[in-house]
């Protein structure tokens, strides 16, 4: 058996990085155990001339393609909207396109300003140091200033506009809308070690320079040299508790697939939205017959998306295309409810840059706009660096039926049952869609562009993970308290997407490892009466 | 064997047809097309985990064309592509990927779209900055952020 440790952090990944790394200060014993590995920057796809076509492979964003051994497979059958994630040290942040922008004030009280869903249980001003912290470590390059965002105050200066920017600014304006340079976690200058961006264009999957923040470059080292201990390759399949209703450690499966048992004082779970239901779920004991931290039926349920729409057009003039990082402008303008438009909450716009030759390819030739044949060269080449684009990236609301439940029959390569996904797009949320359409198209034909397409939802966008163990204060109606510890084990906490409450209209990252630095604060603070 | 070498000859003759149909070579942007013998080669080296869809393609292709796809007449051929194209399914959609990943990092094809002959690690490439006046109207426009309470 393996000796006792303080504190078990499961996954490593965005979440669990930030919560390792904080607590490392209290000289305890931390032990976060992966199911992936390190990854070797040297091999990532932008080092290969195949680089577009591994996107397609080994480095697809979907876990099911992909089909790594480090990954798990996912039934989503049922759902519009297929997941993407990854599996290694860095989680998902190695994959992750970088956009960096907060949760609004507003987004965590709406059902005090617009009557749906919940309010949560903590506040914008309660996270906003740790928003501050998290933007230190990970490394946000931004402007400050932004009207319509919350005041921020990034290390490193935002991303040059380039050829993309530029237009589409000009377009926003000409519109009156608000637009501003996005905050990302890309290094504009030499940042704590990272090298600066060199506009591979290929952040998605992973960036071979070190230039993006993903969390294996980040609060890892840091921790590491704090003196947390990583365990890769180290599968959990449960977690175990004991005679008094106590998490007392978790089984695992380690590098040989050997089954391990290792105790614990302290199980914090970051697994991601769809990872810590699955793992909650396959918890089950005889006191715990619906899965662990469930006496509120809660675990799974209200899983949110932030459903995409993305349109795109052509100009007549050579956009940044894939020769920079797709992260670019936001605009907020219809972030915010305005009840005449027919839908409560609101959505960001996510400007793009542009894409490579290979999936300019791939992508038209499957709308039928890239022609067989003799065209095929000369339309090609009027499509080709020529892309200009946007997203609405929508808010969703909380609804019981969208959920992660365990699949029946589908297990992983340990014979652990696999996560089942069973979600539809609400009806807010669709007219939030259209809306969103109806804008975007708008923008492009502002800057110009022609023979405007539209994704929505975007297929492969399930990488916002929210909502399937909510934060609250009443055990009936949450599966985390206000500090992330579970009502029922009170030695166990939750500190990834999965507490959200609401899931706003922005990229959710940011609010993710604030939330995580908070919650490890809490335990700090708390740490003579944890178990209170 | 290894994995890519895995198809028929009669699938690799139908895969080159098809290839050809969908990128034929072109003297005026001067590519090959992408039956072109290095592409090919290229698609067969690289086909790995693909490598079952893409023959599922094909076996399908070849049901459609009852015989070899080159020896079919043009009307024919372009009767069977089209029907490939709009029923093939996911198959389908992964043996067009092939071809196309495969036709766009070549040489050939990439000098006449004038786009560099690499990887983009480690040059990279340089993004201008452009004009950050275009800010002013948004600095001088309203407050948006709606207040929490
Ligand atoms: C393609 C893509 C683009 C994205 N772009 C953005 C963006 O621009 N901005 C943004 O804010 N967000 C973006 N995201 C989302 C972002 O990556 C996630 O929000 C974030 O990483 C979630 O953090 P997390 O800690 O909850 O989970 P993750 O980072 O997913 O980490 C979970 C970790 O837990 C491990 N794990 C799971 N189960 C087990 C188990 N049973 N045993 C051991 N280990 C386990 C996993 O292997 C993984 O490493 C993107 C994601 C993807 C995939
Ligand atoms: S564009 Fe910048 S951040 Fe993105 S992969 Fe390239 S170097 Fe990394």
């Amino acid at each position: 058996m393996n000796d006792p440790v303080d504190v078990l952090i499961i996954g490593a990944g965005a979440s669990g990085a930030a919560v390792a790394w904080s607590l490392a200060e209290t000289r305890m014993h931390i032990l976060c155990l992966e199911q992936g590995g390190w990854m070797k920057p040297a091999e990532y796809p932008s080092t290969g001339r195949d680089w577009e076509a591994r996107f397609y492979g080994d480095y697809s964003p979907s876990p099911n393609i992909r089909a790594r051994a480090e990954d798990y497979p996912i039934n989503e059958d049922n759902s519009p909207i297929k997941v993407v994630n990854f599996n290694g040290v860095g989680g998902s942040t190695v994959m992750y396109t970088a956009h960096f922008p907060r949760l609004h004030p507003s987004d965590f009280r709406v059902r005090t300003l617009d009557g749906v869903a919940d309010d949560w249980p903590i506040d914008y001003d309660t996270l906003a140091p740790f928003f501050a912290e998290n933007d230190r470590m990970m490394g946000v390059s931004g402007l400050a200033g932004d009207p319509a965002s919350p005041p921020t105050n990034p290390p490193m200066p935002p991303l040059p506009l380039g050829r993309s920017g530029v237009r589409l600014a000009k377009a926003m304006n000409k519109l009156g809308w608000h637009w501003w340079p996005s905050d990302t976690t890309v290094a504009t200058t030499d940042y704590e070690g990272r090298a600066r961006c060199i506009n591979l264009g290929h952040c998605t999957p992973a960036c071979a320079q070190g230039a993006k923040a993903s969390t294996d470059i980040t609060y890892w080292p840091a921790a590491l040299r704090a003196g947390v201990e990583l365990r890769t390759h180290c599968r959990v399949r449960e977690i175990l508790t004991d005679e008094h209703g106590m998490a007392s450690g978790v089984v695992y499966y380690d590098k040989d697939g050997i089954e391990q048992f290792q105790p614990a004082h302290v199980v914090v779970v970051a697994c991601n939205g769809i990872g810590t239901p699955r793992l909650l779920l396959n918890s089950v004991s005889g006191r715990f017959p619906n899965g662990l931290a469930n006496s509120s039926g809660l675990v799974g349920k209200n899983l949110m998306f932030h459903p995409y729409a993305q349109l795109y057009g052509y100009v007549d003039e050579p956009t940044d295309s894939n020769r920079a990082p797709p992260t670019c402008l936001w605009s907020k303008e219809f972030y915010e409810t305005d009840k005449s438009r027919g839908f409560v909450r609101g959505y960001a716009f996510q400007f793009g840059r542009g894409i490579g030759p290979v999936m300019e390819a791939v992508m038209s030739e499957a709308k039928g706009i890239l022609p067989w044949g003799p065209d095929h060269h000369k339309v090609f080449r009027k499509l080709n660096g020529r892309r200009l684009g946007l997203a609405a990236i929508c808010e969703d609301l909380p609804e019981e039926h969208n959920r992660v439940t365990l699949d029946p029959i589908l297990k992983d390569s340990h014979g652990i049952p696999a996560p089942k996904v069973d979600y539809t797009i609400g009806e807010n949320t669709a007219k939030m869609l259209e809306h969103g359409i109806a804008r975007g198209r708008e923008v492009l034909e502002a800057a110009g562009a022609t023979d405007i397409f539209i994704n929505c939802p975007i297929l492969y966008g399930g990488w916002h993970l929210l909502g399937t163990a909510r934060m609250g204060t009443d055990p009936e109606r949450s599966v985390v308290n206000e500090w992330g510890r579970s009502h029922d084990v009170k030695n166990l906490f939750i500190v990834d997407g999965s507490v959200f409450v609401t899931s706003g209209g922005v990229n959710p990252t940011s609010t993710i490892q604030a939330i995580a630095l908070y919650v490890a604060d809490q335990m700090k603070r708390r740490l003579a009466n944890l178990f209170d | 064997m290894p994995e890519q070498e895995s198809l028929t000859p009669r699938q690799r003759q139908d895969l080159r047809t098809i290839a050809a149909m969908m990128i034929p070579a072109s003297s005026e942007y001067r590519v090959p097309g992408a039956d072109d013998d290095a592409i090919q080669a290229d698609i067969l080296r690289t086909l790995g985990r693909d490598t079952g869809p893409v023959a599922e393609a094909l076996d399908d292709l070849a049901r459609l064309a009852g015989m070899p796809l080159a020896d079919l007449d043009e009307a024919q051929r372009e009767a069977v592509a089209k029907q490939f194209r709009s029923s093939g399914g996911a198959a389908a959609a992964t043996l067009i990927r092939v071809v196309l990943q495969c036709y766009y990092r070549d040489d050939r094809v990439l000098r006449s779209l004038g786009l560099e002959l690499r990887p983009p690690f480690p040059k990279g490439y340089t993004l201008e900055q452009g004009d950050w006046s275009l800010l002013d109207q948004v600095k001088a426009g309203p407050q948006k952020l709606r207040k929490a309470r």
